[in-house]
């Protein structure tokens, strides 16, 4: 399903260049569920940006589905990111002017779902992530663990194949981390690939397989 | 597009009073636009329905050289007789000091014959009007109107009455009505009047003689035959020359009324438009400003699959919104001051409302310029990078 051949991202600040990814190869299947784990400035959110089709290499290539990502227009890699990929940020990306219901529905508004449907799939979505109780409450209204849930949700609403979280439970306690990676399993189990980044060595141990990355370098490590 | 019109209002009811501030320029373009095009078109609306009161079917003519033959009334008898020429009256005008009993006013004296109550279209209240018998003979007879009657008798019941006129005595055998819509009503002069016969006039002012400068003609079919035959006889008379004489309809004025009017409009029009401008730009900015503020909210929105559409469509609405906003509010405060407006000048008769075609001038206007200055500002939204819009601001 993710194919990345050589992929480099180099940021250029004055006349220094910062490899952020340095040819990295990546080979992910459909129904995976890998971890990426690697110390802080290592990578890994320019990694997962690429991934979800938000950022694009400087050199390498991206294949997604067989397809090199170069072959898309700026509005079909916005239809990708809609339809096939499911994002959970770090610092959850809620807008903050919409209820937790209407930040769920808003993926759905882009695909141009009907209303009825588009109410009965946040519901459902919320239901999964345990929040039906807070459905029009304001993500200020939100404890962490509740805003990354409306995330999850948000991400899962549109049934994406791929569903990417860039250190979803790095602002959280263990208690909620470890609701948050219940969900995730759960997800994994209904057949969804996931890819998560963590900095968390027992959050990373409890996916299928774990890649490490360092200086814009990957290295995978034994199942 | 019900939903982004959703979220357009949402996103500006967030921040009413700013959303105000930036509206007041909107409103102000707008009110100025409709408020002063409907005052102009009030005012010289009405106007132009005094002119045509006067009657569209009747021609002015008047004589500036008469080159040694000059018209009589004998002249103008013959000339009633012609083809496509109803009816001629002369008109002469002094102004004289009228006395009864013991009060005293200016009066405005027209000497005239019979057939000018027909041509100018006066009615009669009480009376007759002047007779071919009072000009063969030139009678001391008059007839004043309403106004005439009250300030000088004190009463309008007054046939039999006699009046003097510059210390000559006359006696008043015809009560005219007011004509309020009359030209020379709206310009304030003369409204007490008395007509007397055009031989009787003669004598009592100097400048009249029997050399007639001023005449009214109506038609026997049409205006323009008459108006060809009239232009004819003169230019027959005065040895072709067209400058020795000028005929004049009602629609002329009309005309001429309208054109004023039009170059008033535009030109008031064209000031109230650039304050609109004016009030896009600050539409303009504004938008410039809460895309900047609402980057990392465009980064989301792109990041779960907004495209540059979506981005500019929201923008866009959210801007139009605004300016149909203010246009809205701007024309339902116009419709309060012209009604202000009404009712402090009410005694001018005048009447002012909203124009309609002006509303809706402003309507589309308020349009255009939501979409040209929201246009900017909303392709910016929609052209940022993902993920630099993810970033922005931490
Ligand atoms: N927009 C940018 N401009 C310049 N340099 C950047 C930019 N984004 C990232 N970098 C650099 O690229 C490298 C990788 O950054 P990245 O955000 O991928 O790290 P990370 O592994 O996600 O770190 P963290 O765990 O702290 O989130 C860093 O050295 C960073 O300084
Ligand atoms: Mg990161």
């Amino acid at each position: 399903m993710i194919d990345l051949k050589n992929v480099s991202r180099i940021y250029r600040i004055g006349s220094t260049k910062v490899y952020a990814l340095n040819k990295a190869n990546l080979h992910i299947d459909e129904g995976e569920f890998v971890s990426i784990i690697g110390p802080s400035g290592s990578g890994k959110s320019t990694l997962m940006n690429i991934v979800g089709c938000l950022d694009t290499a400087d050199s390498g290539e991206y294949l997604l589905d067989d397809v090199p990502i170069e072959d898309y227009t700026e509005n079909e890699l916005a239809r990708i990111r809609n339809q096939k990929i499911g994002f959970v940020f770090q610092s959850f990306n809620l807008i903050n002017k919409l209820t937790a219901e209407e930040n769920v529905e808003l993926p759905l508004i882009y695909q141009r779902v009907g209303k009825a449907e588009r109410k009965a799939r946040v519901a459902e979505a919320l239901e999964r992530v345990d929040l039906s109780k807070r459905a029009r409450h304001l993500p200020s209204e939100l404890s962490g663990g509740q805003q990354q849930r409306v995330a999850i949700a948000r991400a899962i609403v549109t049934r994406p194949s791929l569903i990417l979280g860039d250190e979803p439970t790095g602002n959280l306690d263990s208690r909620t981390t470890e609701e948050i990676m219940g969900i995730f399993h759960d997800l994994h189990r209904q057949g969804n690939t996931i890819v998560l980044i963590t900095h968390d060595q027992e959050v990373a141990a409890q996916a299928s397989r774990i890649v490490h990355i360092r200086d814009g370098k990957l290295s995978e490590v034994g199942v | 597009m019900i939903q982004s019109f959703k979220m357009a209002v949402k996103s500006i009811a967030g921040n009413k009073f700013r959303a105000f501030l930036t509206m007041l320029g909107i409103i102000i373009g707008v009110m100025a636009l409709v408020i002063l095009v409907s005052l102009v078109s009030g005012a010289t609306g009405s106007v132009t329905d005094s002119i045509s009161s006067l009657g569209s079917d009747m021609l002015t003519v008047s004589i500036s050289d008469d080159k040694g033959n000059p018209i009589t009334l004998q002249t103008l008898e013959e000339w009633m007789d012609e083809a496509g020429i109803g009816l001629i009256a002369p008109s002469a005008e002094t102004s004289a000091t009228a006395r009864y009993e013991g009060t005293s006013g200016s009066v405005t004296v027209y000497g005239t014959t019979p057939a000018y109550e027909s041509v100018n279209g006066l009615s009669l209240l009480l009376g007759r009007f002047l007779k071919f018998a009072d000009v063969d003979n030139h009678t001391n007879v008059a007839v004043i109107n309403e106004t005439a009657a009250t300030e000088l008798i004190g009463y309008t019941d007054c046939i039999g009455e006699e009046i003097s006129l510059n210390g000559v005595k006359f006696t008043v055998v015809g009560l005219l009505e007011d004509d309020e819509e009359s030209l020379t009503a709206v310009f304030g002069r003369g409204s007490v009047v008395a007509y007397i016969p055009y031989t009787s006039l003669m004598r009592l002012s100097s400048n009249v003689s029997s050399q007639i400068t001023s005449f009214y003609v109506s038609a026997e079919t049409d205006m323009d035959t008459a108006k060809n035959a009239v232009t004819e006889l003169l230019m027959e008379r005065f040895d072709q020359d067209d400058d020795a004489f000028s005929v004049s309809s009602q629609d002329a004025l009309e005309d001429a009324m309208g054109s004023v009017t039009s170059v008033l409009t535009i030109l008031l029009g064209g000031i109230a438009g650039i304050s609109l401008i004016v009030g896009g730009i600050g539409i303009m900015n504004i938008m410039l400003v809460t895309v900047t503020e609402r980057t990392r909210e465009i980064g989301i929105r792109k990041a779960i699959g907004a495209g540059r559409g979506v981005i500019l469509q929201q923008f866009l609405l959210e801007s139009v919104v605004l300016c149909m906003f203010g246009c809205m509010i701007g024309v339902f405060l116009s419709w309060v001051v012209l009604r202000v407006v009404s009712v402090v000048v009410s005694s001018l008769s005048m009447s002012f409302s909203l124009e309609w075609n002006v509303v809706l001038i402003a309507v589309g206007f308020c349009f255009l310029i939501g979409i040209v200055f929201g246009l900017y500002p909303a392709n910016k939204a929609a052209k940022m990078a993902p993920i630099d819009a993810l970033h922005y601001g931490g």
